[in-house]
């Protein structure tokens, strides 16, 4: 890399495709030496290319003497996007080469991504389909599994209606898995689906969506780098998204200050100019405590809320609320400090926050999040390069499964479920709406949103005439998704033993395997799934960059693409052809009938107007990935060659048709650019005025260029006529987006002439909102946790109203009072979070040795004097019991990370049991090399108010010496 | 000439181990054998700070001096690498070794008797044809040869670790630490043994141990 300048490349050849050596040892010293003669100033920046760019941009390249094939695709661990060169020889996977080409991650891969080439051989896996019977694991063929699985499930179809299945999909799934797994789970009749984006950030989505338009990270890892200020509040980015710091610390050493507020002292906080230590789930207090010092000193942006902002002045009234002694009281941090950090934020504009999990999994999660965005808004630090809200997703693909995949409350594309999103979804997919609707039990339950991922626990196990389904919960079907990351795991047990059905599809067969096999004797179906090495498609990274896989290898043993099963399902189910109907279907390899992967995104792009996923064309995405060195690193933008002015994955909003060649959207509402250009404002989406107010930007607010100099509603047929610009589309559109909106105009018509002719966003140009009244605290509120470490402030900042949403009934207050004094018995706060070694629920890291070897034990850290207290001793085995009676043995970490009175213990551990391994309950072989407790064993009864967010952050527990 | 060399950048290791798995990755180290590892100090605490250490292919390298049956060479970009068919695995060079970078895999025989010494080749292989099988079995792969550097390095997730002609990689240092004007390497005696204050600039923590 450092020394590798590039050079002219008569004798060199490509590093990709290097077996046998091109250049002598000498030669390549003589080479090194001369480069470095050149010059090298790197700092952070893309350099040292050894490759002529000809044979760097050719992916698939072969090489004719050594028979090798080098296949690129994007690391399948976190939401960064690392792009990966997979060396291929006689089809297996034979060594693994740096990007150094790409924008996002130039080569760099933390310990994960550095190791996903074990995917290609590693063995510990499900190798063929497999069922219980008589508690045992016993082999059997696919033909045995489709049959008696696809039976059984009918059957219950028949008995108890299709809300009686529960699927779980996944966040592992590429985009054109995702989404046709919504299809999918539509086709068979319900909205009982939903996959990890549930348990992560669904708190972000819809807090943040509420507020401004769209509920994703405004801007882009690498855009940090023109920031001057970045405050990591819940997110230890070096440990879960450790290429971000690439750009994070290049930020820093160019004077961007860094701040984390965490309750632990994170390897983030190491990396940071301050630390600020806050007690967990405390976060809104602390906001407020900021802002108040802002808007003391006059830091507030007057013209940009005066102009882009609704609803300002009712969140100060709350902000007046949150003296210095208050704040103190509730987060334990003090006021010089807290005026610290408004005044770095303040005085280091653009500044940007990050967030991820220890905002968003709290039961004010949906609250805390849109403190975050309130505090930018004040700043003035929304739609500006080096700004934003910075969220980091987790999952490689959960950006784009919460775009297209399978949500319980919407359709791809955030459509919603009512009945004009259907309508729109089956004249996308070529069916018949009342077809459609004969699937569902009822219409009302067509459009009643489905029990969501953190709740089937209680979908299985609560009395069904309190819930908002005829049914409980029979079967469930888990495609991709790790039980240990759910929360309260001992009830989890209960309801596996209730199911009728559990059925796993997975290359990992996953703690639910070893979970089920415990406490049953049948009804549970194994089933191997490839990974996204072994297919080909998109996945979305954090930053809205939509970035293509092609398939690495052949499937390893049995297994078959998650789009493969699910047509063989399909099939069973009789609505293949409904599913397939614009997607060609051929025959794989090993005779399998396979839906024809860019088909399937050329329906999303004929579908999914309101993100704009309708540009990404598998055509465009492609060019992007092998012109990849023409992007520039920090604004992401193309400069010259075949995608020259678009940003790299065409970040969506990709407006519009392929053919209208958006360049994709870097930073979300930058009205500095051109909407032509990437640039923006913000949605509007919640009417156009409230109360007598204006909900619309102020005149002379507008993305630069726009021939509306001021707010509007959204677009559609009848504005367009008003505004007479109807005759601008042409015949064929006119017929299209008669009686159609911006987002149901399948010709794309409204949009090209809205944008291209006219400069303005079709979704219209309205004011963020810092109240949105929807929500059940419009002005975000602090509230105690309900398992509260403080009995004190329970009474002062009590939580919700119990309440019954996504068709179950939901405790808050009657819980949080019932154990408002718990914590005399269990003093210390619990929560959990990210190793950088390990991914999700674990169970694919943990069997990869690379990285099991790094990290073989699970473990608790705590602090010496809760130590000392307990009696236990670095290295030692400790109980951790919480209040539903579960405890987990796992190791003592005795560090300063953690303060006084918290514990943390890291969430990718499953295989043991409250102190039994459960290596038996593996099938043979299949186990992961690592087990340890899950700490989801643990964790106790929590959720957000507006999401069902699992509460894993704070709760609490006691240390016993084991 | 080159003269190649490791350097890992304090100020940017994050700890996250893509050093020690692309190695894995690289060369199908098997486990228990640790070419190269992340080294934390004051873990948890302000001040924290991770390197990432392997062979440092010495200048004057101990392992070498100390060696019975002298398989250790040099190559002639500086590289120290040892000869497998003359190691007897006596473990001496692990004595000498500084930087505790001489491996040892279990032998077949009693008592996991020690094998034949295994270390960090900066991706150079070892005696014999370069990218030869024979090569790949003992010594893993052998980048140099194809004008690629060391696996590691190349994949570090922060750019942290470098690896090349030491030439490059000091002026690389040199406009980092001038750049950035805080951290360990601006040494003199008031940042190694005074009040610290530029180090600080890096690292102005305030952690107070508040439940």
């Amino acid at each position: 890399m450092l020394t590798k300048k590039r050079v002219s490349n008569a004798t060199v050849g490509s590093a990709r495709s290097l077996a046998t050596p091109m250049v002598s040892r000498r030669e390549f010293l003589k080479r090194a030496g001369l480069a470095s003669a050149a010059g090298v100033t790197f700092l952070g920046a893309r350099s040292g290319r050894w490759v002529a760019p000809a044979e760097a941009q050719t992916t698939q390249a072969v090489n004719p003497a050594s028979g090798e094939v080098v296949r690129r695709s994007v690391c399948t661990h976190c939401s960064v996007g690392c792009a990966i060169d997979a060396v291929v020889k006689n089809g297996v996977w034979i060594r693994q080469e740096p990007v150094f080409d790409s924008p996002i991650n130039l080569g760099a891969h933390c310990a994960k991504g550095a190791s996903v080439r074990e995917h290609g051989h590693g063995e510990h896996r499900l190798k063929y389909p497999m069922k219980l019977v008589d508690g045992k694991w016993k082999r059997i063929s696919w033909q045995e599994a489709l049959d008696e699985v696809s039976a059984r499930l009918l059957k219950l179809r028949e008995q108890f209606g299709p809300d009686s299945v529960y699927w779980v999909g996944s966040s592992k799934h590429n985009n054109e898995q995702a989404y046709l797994l919504r299809k999918f789970v539509s086709m068979w009749g319900t909205n009982n689906c939903d996959h990890q984006a549930r348990i992560c950030h669904s708190t972000t989505v819809a807090g943040v969506a509420n507020t401004w338009g769209y509920g994703a990270m405004t801007n882009s890892y690498n855009d940090m780098q023109f920031s001057k200020a970045i405050l990591f509040i819940g997110s230890n980015a070096a440990e879960a998204h450790p290429v971000s710091l690439l750009h994070v610390l290049h930020a820093k050493e160019n004077g961007a200050k860094i701040i984390v507020v965490d309750p632990r002292f994170t390897r983030t906080a190491a990396k940071a100019d301050y630390y600020v230590r806050i007690r967990s789930g405390s976060d809104i207090p602390l906001i407020y405590g900021v802002l108040r010092h802002i808007f003391a000193n006059g830091w507030e942006d007057k013209k940009f809320i005066a102009e882009r902002v609704y609803g300002m002045d009712e969140v100060l009234k709350e902000v007046e609320y949150w003296t210095p002694e208050r704040v103190e009281e509730v987060t334990g941090v003090s006021d010089d400090q807290v005026h610290m950090i408004a005044k770095v934020m303040a005085e280091n504009r653009p500044s940007t926050v990050v967030w991820c999990m220890g905002q968003t999994q709290h039961t004010t999660g949906n609250a805390i999040v849109r403190t975050m965005c309130i505090l930018q808004l004040a700043l003035g630090n929304v739609g500006v390069s080096g700004g934003g809200t910075n969220i980091f997703r987790g999952h490689d693909n959960v950006q784009g499964a919460t775009d297209v995949g399978p949500n319980p409350d919407s359709l791809p594309g955030y459509y919603g479920i009512a009945e004009g999103s259907w309508k729109h979804w089956c004249r996308v997919w070529g069916v018949d709406y009342e077809w459609m609707k004969g699937r569902f039990a009822s219409k009302e339950l067509m459009e009643r949103p489905g029990i969501t991922v953190s709740r089937w626990i209680d979908g299985v196990m609560e009395d069904p005439a309190k819930m908002d389904q005829p049914t409980n919960l029979k079967a469930v079907v888990f495609w991709g998704h790790a039980p240990n990351s759910q929360s309260r795991g001992k009830e989890m047990i209960e309801a596996m033993k209730r199911l009728d059905t559990l059925v796993v599809i997975d290359p990992y067969p996953s703690a639910t395997a070893a979970m089920a096999a415990m406490v049953r004797k049948e009804g549970v179906y194994l089933l191997p799934a490839a990974t996204q090495f072994e297919t080909e498609g998109s996945c979305t990274a954090s930053n809205r960059s939509v970035q293509w896989r092609e398939k690495v290898i052949e499937p390893l043993f049995e297994s078959q693409p998650d789009h493969v099963i699910m047509y063989a399902f399909a099939k069973k189910f009789g609505f293949a052809n409904e599913l397939c109907k614009n997607i060609k279907v051929t025959q794989n390899a090993r005779g399998w009938d396979e839906p024809n992967v860019e088909d399937i995104l050329r329906e999303i792009n004929r579908g999914t107007w309101t993100i704009g996923y309708s540009g990404i064309s598998p055509e465009r995405i492609k060019l992007h990935m092998k012109y990849m060195h023409t992007f520039d690193v920090k604004t992401l933008r193309a400069n010259g060659g075949p995608c020259d002015g678009e940003y790299f994955g065409l970040p969506w909003p990709c407006w519009g048709t392929p053919e209208m060649k958006h360049p994709g959207t870097p930073n979300l509402y930058d009205t500095s650019k051109p909407v032509m250009e990437g640039g923006g404002c913000f949605r509007a989406n919640f009417g156009v005025e409230r109360n007598g107010v204006s909900l619309l930007a102020a005149q002379g607010s507008h993305p630069k260029g726009a021939s509306i100099q001021g707010g509007h509603p959204e677009f559609d047929d009848k504005l367009l006529k008003q505004l007479g610009w109807w005759d601008e589309l042409t015949d064929a559109e006119k017929q299209a987006a008669e009686g159609k909106n911006w987002k149901t105009d399948l010709s794309g018509g409204i949009i090209r002439v809205v944008m291209k002719n006219h400069g303005c966003l079709p979704f219209g140009n309205a004011r963020a909102r810092a109240v949105v009244w929807n929500f059940p605290d419009p002005v975000p509120k602090h509230r105690e946790p309900i398992y509260s470490p403080r009995p004190d402030l329970v009474d002062k900042y009590p939580t919700h109203e119990d309440k019954k949403f996504w068709r179950l009934p939901t405790l808050f207050k009657t819980l949080q009072q019932q154990v408002k004094e718990i914590s005399k018995e269990y003093p210390i706060i619990m929560t959990s979070g990210r190793m950088v070694e390990y991914e999700g629920g674990g169970e694919e890291t943990r069997s990869n040795p690379w990285l099991a070897e790094l990290q073989q034990e699970m473990y608790v850290e705590v602090n010496p004097r809760d130590a000392n207290n307990a009696n236990v001793r670095h290295g030692e085995w400790v109980w951790v019991e919480t209040p539903t009676g579960a405890r987990i043995k796992v190791k003592a970490r005795v560090t300063h990370r953690v303060p006084p009175g918290t514990v943390f213990l890291p969430f990718h551990f499953s295989g043991h049991w409250m102190g039994q391994d459960m290596l038996p309950f593996y099938p043979e072989g299949a186990h992961p090399i690592v087990r340890g407790e899950a700490v989801n064993t643990a964790t106790t009864y929590g959720y957000d108010v507006v999401t069902m967010m699992q509460e894993t952050k704070t709760t609490l527990c006691r240390l016993k010496k084991a | 000439m080159a003269r190649m060399k490791f350097v890992c950048d304090a100020e940017r290791c994050i700890n996250c181990n893509g050093c020690v798995t692309a190695c894995k990755n690289e060369h199908e180290v098997p486990w228990g054998i640790q070419r190269r590892r992340v080294v934390t100090l004051n873990e948890g605490q302000p001040g924290e700070k991770s390197i990432s250490v392997a062979c440092m292919h010495c200048s004057d390298a101990p392992c070498m001096a100390v060696c019975p049956t002298n398989c250790f060479y040099r190559t002639e970009e500086g590289l120290v690498l040892h000869d497998k068919d003359k190691c007897i695995g006596c473990g001496y060079c692990f004595y000498a070794c500084p930087f505790g970078a001489p491996q040892f895999p279990n032998g077949a025989s009693a008592f996991a008797a020690r094998g034949k010494m295994d270390k960090c080749t900066f991706c150079a292989g070892g005696p014999g044809e370069n990218g030869s099988e024979e090569e790949l079995k003992k010594y893993g792969r052998n980048r140099l040869a194809e004008g690629k550097l060391p696996l590691c390095a190349e994949m570090c997730s922060t750019k942290a670790l470098i690896a090349g002609d030491a030439e490059v990689l000091s002026d690389i240092m040199r406009e980092r630490v001038l750049r950035r004007g805080y951290g360990a390497e601006l040494w003199g005696w008031r940042v190694a043994y005074g009040d610290g204050k530029q180090a600080q600039r890096g690292q102005r923590v305030h952690a107070p141990e508040k439940p």
